[in-house]
């Protein structure tokens, strides 16, 4: 009860007049932060961070708080609009949001987004606050083996699913591994695939660039190729009405999204190695497998935008977890809030709820408030979104390239990105016309990382026994779940051919 | 303008003191955002200091042009020794290193780094490395953990190899005559997280990424391997005393890139010394147990040139 006291205190702290101004601006600057592609809740929180130092420490979490938010709601934004993911997180967004948008439902696109992301940010509050010192033991029982078999379950979502053509999106899945290879190798610090010795791809191949090449430039050349030029224009349409509507049908279609999105969000959040971006990305994956007609995922199923935006606000109050618990950040976006920490003076770690309660409740009270602000501006907003889209193709199309470019350099400040992105924006367009799905490549560039080392670590760990992945009590079930998952279509398969059928349900 | 004034001030005292460059020219000052480039990812000890820098360089307001940090961590600091080996513009830029500033060139001929033309600006002080285990082992003494070692099959995690620990860790193997299975991680938080949660037996780490969990009591320090007992861990013994001529630090020193003009350099080094004296920095390098150790740039030059040959020996000794 003692929390319920010092959450009380935070909220109400949250509420005076100077601190609630703070999260206004706060998550107005976020919103717009998160839906310039590019720039994300890291960017945001990093260009802030210093000027939190004119303020006390308790406003200036709270300021912080409010732009994470705001910024994690405006990703959304450019994915649904532009089909340019506007962060990181928001990848997963784009894959049926922008479908929507192009059916003249942006407006039911935007709604969904905001209202499944207050859910997400809701319920992971709601959870922090009743379970955070217990979790933070589940996310020290995370070793390798067990980090691995959660991204091999990953990985099984999206192939295991039916609609897709199951080789082409191994394919798919392979490109994004290879390019997620590409730089030093982690383990051994040799360089790697480092292309004709050019010295841009030592960096690696930042998946930003990928997502907004595929999505950005790819879907501008898609739409001018199958417009051939004709000047066209989204219809959208936007009243008081409109959104009401649009709040019912995007909560009716999209409540079993957004129920995934919210808890698998959060947990995966949780977890040091993973962060907001892995978390959407398996909740869109979870949420088509066990939707009542996965085929409609991928072309504007509101389900499809409700689960990545419900997790990566989710996932956003989870990663605050491992950080504030273990001291150890589990998003880029909370490594620039644990240097903010120390030079408040605080020391995360597994002393910080009892030596600094004020601190972390104040926190956790800013985010159910900054949560609500941010629903709020965000929905005022979103006939101005409404508005853009109803721009000429003519004038949008470049517009998008230009924030496209903006994005790709942002992401490592290197022009070398930028042709890159360029090239995978053209292989995208020919990829999509030989029907080659392109989010598993995305997600495999950015669960690769995650995956490839903790799966060498694990293998050192077990002197090459792959049995490590099955002996132990937490990796053992999540990767015997994932193998079936990825055996399940192929059992389909040799079913349907026994049968006599051809063809299979979609 | 009050700020200028003072800096300009600061400024020539210092150039009069170093003996070098005085004259009537007026102080170099950054004309753009000052490229700080890390030599680590985001989150870990290394990009904590930098950042700790920039936010006292901020609120102190001590630059005219702000620092932009810039982490660049891949490949054992590599990208970030290329990125200011080629870097364009030599005096808006400078790195914030570890002893991976002289691994990593050794154990990469094939990069072209020679660390002696990197124009020193500050050793902020060195950060001290201890052995510890988890307390559910039982370990308390440096001699149970060597038993415990012998019976093999030891596991101990780190930052990778060729990296600070490993070569403290190899130290150890071939001193001691160990073997043990060593697991490389990210970064120095992920690895004591790891130890915490018992996924590796034992670590060797900088205290400021292991002492939230000291501090709870989930793991015990046995040895430290600095010269002498360090203030914040009275009863821990150092390798010294127990018989082995070896003590090993991580350098956090802020660095120019090649081809700095003097001007910058000077302009680079008054700004650290100032952050070095701020009471935020005294006060981070005691509780984060860093230890004090000032170095002038020219004996930043011969300290990097002593580092350079033991860490060759060391490397050597680990059959790098």
């Amino acid at each position: 009860m003692e929390i319920l006291g010092l959450l009380t205190d935070g909220v109400l702290v949250s509420l005076m007049p100077i601190n609630i101004l703070l999260i206004v601006i706060g998550v107005t600057l976020g919103l717009f932060i998160g839906a310039m592609p590019g720039l994300g809740s890291v960017n945001g929180v990093a260009i802030l961070l210093p000027i939190t130092f004119l303020v006390p420490p308790g406003s200036a979490i709270i300021f912080l708080a409010a732009i994470y938010y705001g910024a994690m709601y405006g990703g959304a934004i450019s994915s649904i609009t532009l089909g340019i993911p506007g962060a990181s997180t928001a990848v997963a967004t784009t894959f049926d949001g922008r479908p929507l948008a192009m059916k003249g439902r942006a407006s039911l696109a935007l709604v969904t987004a905001a209202l499944a992301s207050f859910i997400g940010g809701t319920v992971s509050n709601v959870l922090f606050t009743i379970f955070a010192p217990m979790l933070a033991k589940v996310a020290l029982a995370f070793g390798p083996p067990e980090i691995f078999a959660l991204m091999l379950l990953a990985f099984a979502t999206f192939v295991g699913l039916g609609g897709d053509d199951i080789p082409k999106t191994i394919l798919s899945i392979c490109l994004g591994l290879v390019f997620a290879a590409v730089g030093f190798d982690e383990i051994s610090g040799a360089p790697r695939l480092v292309f004709f010795d050019i010295p841009g791809f030592l960096h690696g191949i930042n998946f930003l660039v990928l997502a907004i090449g595929v999505y950005g430039i790819g879907e501008m050349i898609w739409t001018i190729e199958s417009t051939r030029g004709e000047i066209t224009t989204t219809e959208a349409k936007m009243s008081v009405k409109g959104i009401v509507n649009d709040s019912k049908e995007g909560m009716k279609r999209g409540w079993k999204g957004t129920a995934i999105g919210s808890f698998l969000g959060f947990f995966v959040g949780i977890l040091p190695a993973a962060g907001a971006t892995p978390g959407s990305l398996m909740s869109y994956g979870v949420a088509k497998m066990v939707a009542r007609k996965p085929g409609e995922f991928g072309k504007g199923h509101p389900g499809g935008v409700a689960a990545p935006e419900a997790a990566n606000n989710s996932a956003s109050t989870g990663a605050m977890l491992p950080m504030l618990t273990l001291g150890i950040p589990g998003s880029p976006t909370t490594a620039i809030l644990l240097g903010g920490m120390v030079i408040w003076g605080l020391t995360p770690g597994p002393r910080l709820f009892i030596e600094q309660p004020d601190f972390v409740w104040g926190l956790i009270g800013s985010f159910y408030v900054s949560n609500f602000f941010a629903v709020l501006v965000n929905l005022a907003f979103i006939p101005l979104f409404i508005w853009m889209l109803r721009m000429p193709f003519t004038v949008l199309a470049p517009l998008i390239f230009v924030l496209s470019v903006v994005g790709g350099y942002a992401a490592t400040q290197d022009m070398h990105d930028v042709w890159l992105m360029l090239a995978f924006g053209f292989g995208a367009f020919f990829l999509r016309k030989l029907d080659y799905p392109l989010a598993p490549a995305v997600l495999a560039i950015v669960l690769g990382p995650i995956a490839e080392p903790t799966l060498r670590q694990s293998l050192l760990l077990s002197s090459g026994d792959a049995t490590i992945f099955f002996t132990r009590p937490i990796a053992g079930p999540i990767t015997i779940i994932a193998i079936i998952l990825i055996l399940l279509p192929l059992l389909k398969f040799i079913r349907d051919k026994f049968s006599g059928k051809t063809k299979r349900e979609v | 303008m009050k700020i200028t004034k003072r800096l300009f001030v600061k400024l020539a005292g210092a150039t009069a003191l170093a003996g070098a460059l005085a004259g009537p020219a007026a102080a170099w000052e950054p004309t753009k955002p000052v490229d700080f480039v890390i030599m680590a990812g985001a989150g870990g000890g290394a990009d904590q200091i930098a950042r700790f820098l920039q936010s006292v360089a901020e609120k102190k307001d001590l630059m005219n042009r702000p620092l932009v940090p810039n982490n660049k961590g891949g490949g054992s600091g590599a990208e970030a020794l290329i990125a200011l080996n080629t870097s364009r513009d030599p005096d808006h830029t400078i790195l914030v290193t570890l002893n991976s500033f002289f691994t990593t060139p050794l154990r990469q001929e094939n990069l072209g780094i020679d660390v002696m033309t990197f124009s020193p600006v500050a050793m902020m002080g060195v950060d001290p490395f201890i052995l510890w285990v988890h307390k559910d082992s039982g370990i308390t003494t440096f001699e149970e953990w060597l038993e415990e070692v012998k019976k093999g099959g030891y596991v101990m995690g780190g930052t990778g190899k060729g990296q600070e620990d490993s070569l403290v860790i190899t130290y150890l193997e071939q001193a001691f005559d160990l073997d043990i299975k060593y697991i490389p991680y990210k970064g120095g938080g992920d690895v004591a997280k790891d130890l915490a949660g018992k996924q590796v037996m034992a670590t060797v780490n900088n205290p400021s990424e292991t002492k939230g969990f000291y501090a709870n009591g989930d793991v015990v320090p046995l040895l430290s391997f600095s010269d002498e007992r360090m203030e914040a861990f009275p009863d821990v013994p150092t390798l010294k005393e127990k018989g082995a001529d070896f003590s090993y630090y991580n350098q956090r020193a802020v660095v120019g890139a090649p081809g700095q003009s003097d001007e910058a350099a000077a302009y680079y080094q008054d700004l650290f010394e100032t952050i070095y004296e701020t009471e935020e920095w005294q006060n981070y390098m005691d509780t984060e147990s860093i230890s004090p150790l000032w170095l002038s740039p020219e004996e930043q030059k011969d300290y990097w040139a002593t580092q350079v040959e033991r860490h060759k020996e060391l490397l050597a000794a680990m059959g790098e």
